[in-house]
């Protein structure tokens, strides 16, 4: 008794010892596996940053930029050559060169598990030039391929290594990357220790990073306010303002990939026969009941942008002049009547229980009354809410998509006619016929173009009613110099570094 | 009593047998495919998720998928986590420290406070003192766990910075940090069990400071603090020990929304999450283990109920 | 109350000198004990609130005021607005009738499956015993929120079902203390008469048994409401009880975990209002365990 009040005591006094060259980066969620071949979630990505180097990487514009590739070139539409960096070798010591990158990409292709099939399936053929060049030989042209090197599908495996640990790679994973693999307490931490021998170990200033998993915003907030994270990953909007008026605290706010929106059911099932799925003046009335800007402000502290676009304002095929129109509820009353509908309009909203979500939901809810809508929210825990849209029984679904670098992992599989993620069952031969172009081209301009044009039919039919471009807010020590806010949210530890 | 103990330990496999089956079916009666949640965002391609099906038996019948999952749990397989494709016995084991010292820590706490307010409420008892000890115990009893967490994290780490608002640090690793961080979830965990030790121990107490024996103690003249501990606590502390063995075990499931609220990696968080993730092998594993310890507990009890109290050996 | 309830001792039953019924010496004994009637008239009064929340709160729970928004507690909203600009105490007013009711039906329900189940345990005996016991034991071993989340899942969220939830996931403690009152009333010696003199099964079980194990399951009773007030709040802390925008304690703790540092009140008035509606039913469950105690203290 008198021995746990006299250690109770002496926890008081030393709770926050002092640790090493170790950074400690505070994650909004526990990650999946760690296999870049079979992993799936945001986090998981942002702890490969440390573990797993990619062939290319994209920079703060989105520009594509060497990693483990130094270069490539489009010999035609077809046919990709990358050249690769040489003198790199992986964390047991294998050397990295184009056979390498050829088992890589085989594992991804042909692993049951893999769900980077779909991502690189374009691949017909991959040839070993020489030792630091590979040629991939493409079914069909495409425009989006090269992005998807710059995520998981460009990480790269040891062959003798990876083949060797078969299904139990991810619990002892090898990579490239400039930490290697320590320990891993699922929902807790993971562990990586630095890589002595890794190809730019000059860009990197810490021994350890430890990845800290606090699923509450507030615990999150409140690790870095004590000292015991030195960077977190994402700030609740709301906690920014505690963020910002911390001396101890600096905040790096930048566009994100991904969209908020309701995906709405227009063909799928029994649930779609409503006004609001079958006709688009009665989706018009409802986006026009929507203030984006007081949506924004309230639920996400303005931290988020206001948006019509499925792709990020950073992004090169965001159409600047389209830009999300002010609220009018007399417009929407208009469309309604317009529409032959009498209000007030039933509509089913389905939400996943999340906080942030819910209270959108909420907010959603209120303003589309106004306009006629009476909006229930049927709030499910994620998977059921999951599983509800895969099987068409919703009307319309409130849901984030997190982003890709590409135009083209926003749309197409949301969008095109036939995709297996297009659970409106939207059908619009136009858009279809401009989505093919713009993936089956290598040409930015061109592509630019296609998808300028897509953006306004999307507008009109409103299988997906676009509200906001989440941004990436992340909160670190005031002592940590040299983080680079790219869109993709990802931290990437070279560069970083803590000052004295 | 070899008999009644016979019986005991002959109940604990229908039993166990039957928690695996409720599992099994509960989880099957869920909403959400464990396909879907696994596939994430390639949830899109149906080739994906019959490829995941297919690896999971989940396209088998309900009865087969359950047959071989409890073949390999009697070959010691729990198998292994669909979400992160770890093997469900080295998760447990991971965790098992986890809980067992935040457990541990709570039930002593709970010892600490109800056992002594449940003595002071039996002797004085329908006086002030007695109302007031059982207010508070109650109080403890009446708050919810995951509220008082979030209000102690607001005042102690936010307001005062004295402890660190969440995570778990090994014992092996600073048992100085472990300590300090464990302290507040194992008080809201033990502060809930502290009231019903406390109400145990009161009516324990109650009981036997009527029996015949307390008062030929008092009767020979000893102090009535003697009397109290020595001889009323002694035969109070049967029923306290027993009924205090299962708090334990319900302790070691019941941190759920605790260890949610202060992110402590242990067996509650880790069922939730599995839940919520439909990560079966994980719930089935855990749960499993988590009834197997309680079951266990009961026994314990159950047998120290016999050794501490004599009166009942020869029965 | 019956009037038999507290005849688990009959020779007190039978003495005719004593002027009153047992449960009107239970109610003496009651209304002594200050602090459970202090937890009866807390009841009441949330009871008063809840059924009047229409007429006393000067606030629609769900009417939005995006220019309000997460106000601290004033003359104007005493207990704040939340992150919606609604006023809270209208909330928590509000949300008193959503977590009483699901008190109150959960048990119900509970005691509606146990009851009977503990009964025909106790008096039947041998294998059907032996079932159910295996099924309580089953259940108790199970995670009760782990039962309770599932069960609530299985069935969709909202109020209702998580109502059932509670109640099913409760059900195996009413049985084990209808069981176990079962076979303690069964033992007497009027019962076994009443089976001697060929009385059907059934009839003993329900006109002899039931009435004698009404008291330990009112104590039960009214401890797990407050157990149950507390599994709402969790389920709904989970987003598995009550749907929005309609509040719960439980939910408006939810939503107030995103705001702690910047707006406190969000989650310490929700929580405070648990805290005494628990604290009541404990106070009343506790002071009724003791005054339906026939050795009375």
């Amino acid at each position: 008794m008198r021995r746990l009040l006299l250690a109770t005591a002496c926890v008081l006094v030393t709770a926050l010892p002092a640790f090493g060259q170790t950074l400690r980066v505070a994650l909004r969620q526990d990650l999946d596996v760690m296999d870049p071949t079979m992993a799936t979630t945001y986090v998981g990505r942002i702890v490969f940053a440390g573990l797993c180097d990619k062939l290319f990487d994209i920079d703060e514009k989105l520009s594509i930029v060497p990693q483990l590739a130094t270069g490539y070139e489009w010999t035609n539409d077809r046919t990709l050559v990358l050249h690769l960096r040489s003198g790199v070798t992986f964390h047991n010591g294998e050397v990295f060169d184009a056979e390498a990158v050829k088992f890589s990409f085989e594992r991804h292709l042909t692993m049951p598990a893999s769900f980077r099939r779909s991502e690189i399936n374009a691949i017909d053929q991959i040839v070993v030039v020489d030792p630091m060049t590979v040629r991939l030989v493409l079914k069909s042209p495409s425009g989006a391929f090269l992005a998807q090197l710059t995520d998981r599908s460009g990480m790269m495996y040891p062959p003798k290594a990876t083949a060797a640990a078969g299904k139990d790679f991810a619990l002892r994973p090898v990579c490239s990357g400039p930490f290697k693999f320590v320990e891993r307490v699922p929902q807790d931490h993971v562990t990586l220790e630095r890589f002595p021998d890794y190809w730019d170990a000059k860009n990197i200033h810490f021994d350890r990073v430890v990845y800290q998993v606090f699923p509450d915003s507030s615990v999150r907030l409140a690790n870095l306010k004590a000292g015991t994270s030195d960077i977190t990953e994402y700030v609740a909007p709301t906690d920014v303002a505690a963020v910002k008026t911390d001396p101890k605290l600096k905040l790096v706010v930048s566009d994100a990939l991904g969209y908020g929106s309701i995906s709405n059911n227009l063909d799928y099932g029994p649930r779609s026969n409503t006004p609001y799925g079958k006709n688009k003046l009665v989706r018009q009335a409802f986006d026009a009941a929507i203030d984006r800007a007081a949506l924004v402000s309230v639920v996400f502290s303005d931290m988020y942008a206001p948006s019509v676009q499925p792709v990020s304002p950073s992004s090169p095929f965001a159409d600047p002049a389209l830009k999300p129109p002010a609220r009018d509820v007399a417009k929407a009353k208009a469309l309604l009547k317009q529409a032959g509908v009498t209000p007030p309009v039933k509509l089913e909203l389905l939400t996943p229980n999340q906080p942030d979500i819910l209270q959108a939901a909420e907010v959603i809810q209120s303003m589309a009354a106004e306009a006629g809508f009476d909006v229930r929210i049927q709030a499910m825990e994620f998977a059921s809410s999951l599983q509800a849209q895969q099987r068409g029984d919703y009307e319309a679904y409130l849901l984030g998509w997190s982003g890709r670098a590409d135009a083209d992992g926003n749309t197409y599989q949301f969008l095109r006619s036939g995709q297996g993620n297009n659970f409106s069952r939207y059908s619009n031969p136009t858009v279809d016929r401009l989505l093919d172009e713009a993936r089956g081209t290598t040409d930015l301009p061109k592509r630019q173009a296609l998808y300028r044009q897509v953006w306004p039919e999307l507008r009109e039919d409103l299988p997906l009613t676009y509200l906001y471009n989440p941004r990436n807010i992340v909160a670190m020590s005031v002592k940590l110099n040299g983080f680079r806010a790219v869109p993709d949210g990802m931290i990437r530890i070279q560069g970083l570094e803590m000052a004295k | 009593m070899r008999g009644h103990l016979g019986t005991r330990i002959a109940q604990i496999i229908p039993t166990l047998l039957l928690v695996s089956v409720l599992v099994f079916c509960l989880q099957q009666l869920m909403p959400g495919d464990p396909a879907l949640v696994m596939a994430g965002e390639e949830r899109g391609d149906p080739q994906v998720l019959a490829q995941i099906r297919a690896e999971l038996w989940l396209d088998r019948p309900l009865p087969v998928q359950y047959l071989h999952w409890m073949g390999n749990v009697l070959q010691g397989n729990l198998g292994f986590s669909w979400r992160i494709r770890q093997p469900v016995s080295e998760l447990i084991f991971q965790k098992l420290p986890v809980t067992l010292q935040l457990g541990s820590m709570a039930f002593l706490i709970a010892v600490l406070i109800g056992v002594p307010a449940g003595i002071i409420a039996a002797v004085y008892r329908n006086r002030p003192l007695d109302y007031v000890a059982n207010a508070i115990g109650l109080a403890g009893l009446s708050t919810p766990n995951f509220w008082l967490g979030i209000m102690l994290i607001l005042l102690v780490s936010v307001q005062w910075g004295l402890l660190p608002p969440s995570g778990y640090v090994p014992l092996t690793e600073d048992w100085r940090q472990s300590l300090a961080t464990t302290i507040m979830p194992a008080f809201v965990l033990g502060n809930a069990i502290a009231a019903i030790l406390m109400r145990h121990t009161r009516s324990a107490m109650l009981t036997s400071l009527d029996q015949d024996y307390v008062r030929t103690a008092r009767a020979k003249g000893l102090g009535e603090f003697i009397v109290v501990i020595r001889h009323a606590l002694r035969n109070a502390l049967i029923p306290v020990v027993t009924l205090g063995a299962l708090e334990l075990g319900t302790l070691f499931s019941g941190a759920v929304l605790t260890e949610q609220v202060f992110s402590i990696p242990g067996f509650g968080k880790m069922i939730v999450d599995a839940v919520f993730n439909r990560d079966y092998p994980v719930v089935q594993g855990v749960v499993l283990v988590t009834a197997f310890l309680y079951v266990m507990l009961n026994l314990v009890a159950d047998v120290l109920y016999v050794v501490i109290n004599p009166r009942l050996r020869g029965a | 109350m019956s009037t038999t309830t507290v005849a688990a001792s009959p020779a007190v039953a039978r003495q005719p000198v004593v002027p009153r019924s047992p449960s009107q010496l239970a109610l003496r004994r009651f209304l002594h004990r200050p602090v459970a009637v202090a937890g009866l008239v807390v009841i009441v009064l949330f009871i008063g609130v809840a059924i009047l929340a229409p007429v006393i709160t000067p606030y629609d729970p769900v009417q939005t005021s995006w220019t309000a928004i997460r106000k601290a507690p004033s003359l104007a909203h005493w207990m704040g607005t939340d992150e919606n600009g609604r006023d809270v105490l209208a909330r928590v007013i509000y949300g008193a009738r959503a977590s009483l009711l699901a008190g109150v039906v959960a048990v119900l329900i509970a005691a509606g499956i146990g009851v009977p189940a503990g009964l025909l345990a106790g008096f039947s005996g041998g294998w059907v015993d032996s079932v159910l016991s295996r099924i309580v034991d089953a259940m108790l071993a199970c995670p009760f929120l782990i039962l309770a989340i599932a069960l609530a899942a299985f069935l969709g969220p909202d109020l209702t079902n998580a109502m059932i939830a509670i109640g099913v996931s409760t059900a195996p403690r009413f049985m084990r203390v209808a069981r176990a009152a079962t076979l303690d009333a069964a033992s007497n010696d009027y019962v076994e008469a009443a089976r001697a003199i060929g009385n059907p099964g059934w009839r003993v079980a329900v006109r002899h048994v039931l009435p004698n194990i009404v008291p330990p399951i009112m104590v039960q009773g009214t401890l797990a409401i407050a157990a149950a007030i507390i599994a709402e709040a969790s389920l709904s802390f989970l987003g598995l009880g009550q749907q929005p925008p309609a509040p719960s304690w439980g939910s408006m703790l939810n939503s107030a975990q995103r705001f702690l540092t910047q707006a406190p009140w969000l989650a310490v008035f929700p929580g405070l209002a648990i805290f005494l509606a628990v604290l009541s039913f404990n106070l009343v469950g506790d002071g009724l365990r003791d005054a339906l105690d026939p050795r009375g203290r």
